[in-house]
């Protein structure tokens, strides 16, 4: 039995890997053929995206807030949905994901014209062009959204609306084509397989500035702010971690080996990550709390985001567990250190997490699953790569939004009034209250 | 006539309920409330942000007897919802100068 295992394991192995050749290479040009299992297995991931904004984020957010912002943030998720999905079909694609240089696409695809039946984008040859876009648009929106849970509380609504509108369109779009779509960060050679720097750090460094910018809530530090339904959080976990299935194993854009192999170190690294933090709150704090074990959650799950599809599932493991240390880290210390209030942890668990993901994508990349090998593997190099990948990262989407909430802050204020803000966003920003 | 009030530990609540039903008294009124005595508060950690909370939720519980009556009432609340920690609640009695029930316009202790 183990003599016939071995065998076939070895009969195996060349097998998968001209599977992984085919797929890496954009060899076959002419007609495209569409593959059912593949455009059936994107339908699912694409969905399963979606839901991780709503509900998921929705949820996880607002359970961590005061009950009379839990609308007010639900809305904010709800919101992005509803804008960045038309703005994503009428020009977000076509300048990502639609010909161009090193530094922009084109508009050929502008209301998706020209998007027939039958046409295919380059970079996803399986499946149609129209789930392509649809898939890369539910990125777009779980970007923008997490963004607005550093500002939870404070943040104007009409504000929000204004701001996401620019932050898509002028730090998203072009970051996602730099990595992504043919821009000079994918050409470099950086590795971000679901979104380390394109959606977790530029949402984390993004969430930190507007933050600063934005100022602490009243009574942060002296007043309870504490959660009001925490079991609502955790369904949105529950919720982002099925969804993350999609959201790492649906970049690999077909129904095969490297979809599986990134969902397995993609439930791994959660798995580590809620340990992990609850572990470290059982010793500093004598009790692991639950929204230390769902934070621990989505650190690993953000972590794991840029390395899934390029490492092996046990390496998922280690990156939950230094997710897990970093994230609480960055939540607890660094945050009272340098006394900014970024309300639902943003920047401590997507930016670090993000951060740290990208890093360790450059360790431990694994030739044989993604084809590119990291430190692990003899090649430092790809570390230097990926710093470079983080640098731009962070430089655009920081500077970016700082420059959009000031230009945003020209027109209508950011903040909502002090008496708005102690009253609740609720009844403030929409008229409604939970009773 | 006598209006027991006691601030009670929430679970505390069916414990006392049964142990007044056997002494006959048939009606309670129960409000939710929060407070602090000698108990204090405690601290809830939310990923690291400390919050002392003051007030600790409690039961408040209203019972109308008559005069004869409170004195054994208020012996039952105190066995049924001791548990002797820190926190078990306390017990004033007040004399009630008149009751009425609006159904039938009973006076005093037939309207208890």
């Amino acid at each position: 039995m183990g003599a016939l295992s071995c065998r076939a394991a070895k009969l195996a192995a060349p097998i998968s890997l001209v599977t992984i050749i085919s797929f890496a290479a954009p060899a076959f040009a002419g007609t495209p053929e569409i593959s059912a299992a593949d455009t059936a297995w994107m339908i699912v991931a694409t969905a399963l995206v979606l839901m991780m904004t709503i509900p998921g984020l929705a949820l996880f957010y607002s359970g961590m807030v005061r009950k009379k912002n839990v609308l007010a943030t639900m809305a904010q998720s709800l919101a992005a949905v509803a804008i960045i999905s038309i703005l994503w079909v009428a020009f977000g694609y076509s300048l990502v994901f639609v010909g161009g240089g090193p530094w922009i696409g084109t508009l050929d695809r502008w209301f998706l014209a020209g998007m027939t039946m039958d046409s295919v984008n380059p970079l996803a040859k399986t499946i149609p062009e129209s789930l392509f876009m649809l898939y890369q648009m539910t990125f777009a929106i779980i970007t923008v959204a997490l963004v607005a849970g550093s500002v939870a509380d404070r943040m104007r609504f009409s504000a929000f609306l204004l701001f996401s509108i620019g932050w898509f369109l002028f730090v998203y779009v072009p970051l996602a084509h730099w990595v992504w779509g043919g821009g000079f960060l994918g050409t470099a050679g950086v590795l971000d397989f679901a979104g380390g720097l394109v959606v977790h750090l530029s949402a984390g460094i993004g969430g930190l500035v507007a933050a600063k910018v934005t100022g602490r809530r009243y009574g942060y530090g002296t007043e309870n702010l504490s959660p009001f339904d925490l079991s609502l959080a955790v369904m949105g976990t529950g919720l982002l971690w099925v969804g993350w299935f999609g959201f790492n194993g649906g970049s690999a854009l077909g129904a095969n080996s490297r979809a599986v192999m990134a969902i397995a170190a993609t439930h791994l690294a959660a798995c580590a990550g809620a340990l992990t933090w609850g572990a470290v709150e059982w010793s500093i704090q004598r009790k692991p709390s639950v929204l230390g074990m769902i934070s621990g959650a989505v650190a690993g799950l953000g972590t794991i985001t840029p390395a899934s599809g390029y490492v092996a599932p046990w390496h998922g493991v280690l990156i939950g567990v230094v997710a897990g240390l970093v994230c609480f880290w960055a939540c607890t210390w660094l945050k009272r250190r340098f006394k900014y209030d970024d309300s639902l942890d943003v920047f401590g668990v997507h930016g670090i997490g993000g951060m740290t993901g990208i890093l360790l994508a450059g360790v431990f990349a694994t030739a044989s699953i993604g084809g590119t090998s990291g430190l692990v593997e003899g090649n430092p190099q790809l570390l230097l790569i990926q710093l470079y990948g983080i640098a731009v990262t962070l430089g655009w989407s920081g500077g970016g939004t700082y420059v959009l909430l000031k230009l945003v802050s020209a027109f209508v204020p950011i903040r909502v009034s002090q008496q708005q803000e102690l009253e609740g966003l609720d009844i403030s920003q929409h008229g409604e209250a939970l009773q | 006539m006598k209006l027991v009030v006691a601030i009670i530990k929430p679970f505390k609540l069916d414990e006392v309920r049964q142990a007044l039903t056997a002494i006959g008294v048939h009606g309670m009124t129960v409000t939710e409330v929060k407070g602090y005595g000698r108990q204090k508060g405690h601290t809830e950690i939310y990923r690291g942000a400390e919050y002392v909370v003051n007030f600790l939720p409690k039961l408040r519980i209203e019972i109308a007897v008559a005069s004869d009556l409170a004195d054994k009432a208020v012996e039952v609340i105190t066995s049924s919802a001791r548990t002797g920690q820190i926190g078990d609640g306390k017990i004033f009695v007040t004399p009630i100068d008149h009751a009425l029930r609006i159904r039938t316009g009973e006076t005093d202790s037939d309207a208890l």
